[in-house]
């Protein structure tokens, strides 16, 4: 692989991980813990909205993240010619 | 038939299954004892990576917790979760690139030093050594629990049976039985669950039940709400702890789980790098289905709990009180003499003890399952405990046979040498292990949250700046983990253990953050210790940096080489 494919491939995966993981801090640390009280006076069904991300939401998504970054990742290995 | 009939019988057929699998499993190499020859499918590998995970603390006392912190629980369920995002993102596909044994091994070639190696290795066995000792003694309270017998006969049938799978199957040995010991326990946990959901809701799955009515059509969050500011606790859904305090202990708990050695050698087990993310992503998923879980049976057994025994007349109460009762983890004291319950916030007048483990433990009995399911909840307890301390002791065993006798004191030793080594380190830290576990240190309690803040501190920023700055150096990170090891040792000594002067009061926590949480300050003293000092220092060699470059493609990953 070349220098330049190699760091357009680094750059792409920086690109991913970075979206990924604003997703992870707003869903747990904002959602969670930093806004609680404010988003706990919207209700849906019995949960307060803050309480259910912080104890259902919050890892819910911290799933789905993993499921995205591997489909994204297996897209992107065969773009660069790099998966196995 | 009767609760430890059925015990019994679960327990030993068990046993059998997880004795059979080492015998089929046991390992012939050293590589199938370190990483069980890098052949381990990824969902196998998630299901074992999370059987390895939940330990007896996350299958009978997590519930307890959050049963009686509400809100503040939080911070454990979301901790020991999203740390495998981390892992899945920013660790574990780039270390099962590189390809060896254990986190020494990349501590000690990226880092191009002996003396890197040597600290990973001293903070790969503190942290291990540490978390390992509580799992013994969870082993010993399950069986004395559900076996009558003594919490130290517990612990030495526990030893027997860790001793024979971890040192003749090695990794590859412990990764099958995890497997069966993973499907053991989460048909354990949520058997009960399910039935007290539907029982109380209407609603078989959990998750969905406790945000449900209940029989009388109010919300179970809401009633549960009132009944908890009615008797003087804190509102369920709203906690007690400082914001900045529930964010520094989720994020020690999320960054110490994605460097905690037992976890991270998990990824060298499969066979590509696409295999390490997936297998992430698998672990993740099993985790949560117990996770999940979790708050939804500590919501069912508090409500349950409270309108058994609030204000209810002594001698009226269900037969599982006294069952409890004899135990020691309920206590009915009737201090104003009237024979009613009180159960209230405030200590003086509170008349019932209640002990969190009690949640999971007599949940099938609160709800009036049959036998079989209460035995089935001490067969999944002793899963979670012994695949745990599987996983840890292994960890220690490869340290020292694969860090110090291979890589520092002898390295021309011989691969069948190396495999006995192996062998008889994973036999001394059973023995090690169990002898804490018969003698446990006054400071059992705190070994959870200072074995996290101490891989939090110590492996995190090492192994991230290893794979993302390609700058970083030996005198960088070495100091860096000294630093992040050096401050969380002396906060944990001075705030929890109370070992330095007298213990300070909570008013004194730094930031106003609790020892639980450290790991946080200490991680980012690590990082910033790190970046500065390697900035002053000369770049790495050359062939460290070609290094780095080659771990972060995940192409020609290859088998897992000892060279």
């Amino acid at each position: 692989m070349s220098k330049e494919n190699m760091k357009a491939y680094w750059k792409e995966n920086l690109g991913y991980l970075a979206i990924l993981l604003s997703i992870w801090f707003l869903v747990s640390y904002v959602f969670g813990i930093f806004l609680v009280e404010q988003l706990n006076t919207i209700k849906f069904a019995g949960f307060k909205l803050g309480f259910w991300f912080a104890q259902q939401g919050s890892m819910y998504v911290f799933v789905i993240l993993i499921v995205i970054y591997v489909k994204l990742m297996n897209k992107l290995d065969k773009k660069y010619g790099v998966d196995e | 038939m009767g609760i430890l009939a059925w015990t019994w019988i679960l327990v030993g057929l068990s046993f059998t299954l997880y004795i059979g699998i080492a015998i089929w499993a046991r390992a012939g190499t050293s590589k199938e004892f370190y990483i069980a020859g890098g052949g381990v499918p990824p969902i196998m590998n998630g299901m074992a990576t999370a059987a390895d995970w939940m330990s007896a603390a996350s299958f009978i006392s997590l519930a307890g917790i959050v049963s009686f912190t509400g809100y503040d629980g939080s911070v454990y369920l979301m901790g020991w979760t999203g740390g495998y995002v981390l892992l899945a993102l920013l660790l574990a596909p780039y270390l099962r690139k590189f390809g060896k044994f254990t986190v020494p091994d990349f501590i000690g070639d990226r880092y191009y030093s002996s003396t890197a190696r040597v600290v990973a290795v001293i903070a790969a066995l503190i942290v291990s050594f540490t978390y390992v000792a509580g799992q013994m003694r969870g082993v010993g309270i399950v069986f004395s629990r559900y076996l009558e017998v003594d919490i130290d006969t517990g612990v030495y049938i526990g030893m027997a049976i860790v001793l024979f799978y971890a040192v003749l199957g090695g990794m590859k040995g412990i990764t099958y039985t995890q497997v069966a010991q993973y499907c053991v326990l989460i048909f354990a946990f949520m058997v009960p669950a399910i039935f007290i959901s539907f029982q109380m809701t209407g609603n078989p799955i959990p998750q969905l039940g406790f945000g449900s009515t209940g029989e009388d059509g109010i919300y179970l969050l809401d009633k549960l709400d009132g009944l908890s500011t009615e008797l003087g606790f804190t509102e369920y859904t709203s906690g007690s702890k400082s914001m900045i305090d529930v964010f520094a202990i989720t994020f020690a708990l999320m960054v110490g789980t994605a460097g905690l050695p037992h976890v991270i050698v998990r990824f060298f087990t499969v066979p590509r790098v696409k295999d390490a993310r997936a297998s992430a992503g698998w672990a993740l998923f099993f985790i949560a289905i117990l996770y999940t879980t979790v708050p939804a049976v500590a919501v069912f057994a508090r409500t349950k709990l409270i309108e058994t025994v609030s204000n209810k007349n002594y001698s009226e109460l269900p037969q599982w009180v006294a069952n409890w009762e004899k135990t020691g983890l309920l206590k009915y004291e009737d201090k104003n003499g009237d024979g009613i319950v009180q159960y209230v916030a405030d200590k003086d007048t509170n008349e019932l003890t209640i002990d969190r483990d009690i949640m999971v433990l007599a949940n099938p009995e609160i709800a009036n399952l049959p036998n079989w399911v209460v035995a089935l909840v001490g067969a999944g307890g002793l899963a979670a405990a012994l695949s745990t301390a599987a996983g840890l002791l292994l960890v220690i065993a490869s340290s020292i046979s694969h860090d110090l006798i291979k890589k520092i004191i002898n390295p021309s030793i011989s691969e069948k040498s190396e495999l006995w080594a192996a062998r008889l380190s994973a036999a001394v830290a059973v023995l090690v292990a169990g002898y804490f576990g018969i003698h446990p240190p006054g400071f059992v309690a705190a070994v959870v949250a200072l074995a996290f803040g101490l891989a939090a501190a110590s492996f995190f920023p090492a192994i991230i700046l290893g794979i993302f700055d390609k700058r970083m150096n030996k005198e960088g990170a070495i100091s860096g983990m000294i630093v992040g090891l050096g401050l969380m040792t002396y906060y944990m000594a001075k705030y929890k253990l109370g070992w330095i002067g007298e213990m300070p009061a909570p008013s004194e926590w730094w930031f106003g953050i609790s020892p639980e949480g450290f790991g946080t300050v200490a991680m980012f003293a690590n990082f910033i210790v790190s970046v500065v000092v390697s900035r002053l220092t000369p770049a790495p060699p050359q062939e460290v940096q070609d290094i780095v470059e080659h771990i972060r493609i995940p192409s020609g990953a290859g088998e897992a080489t000892s060279h």
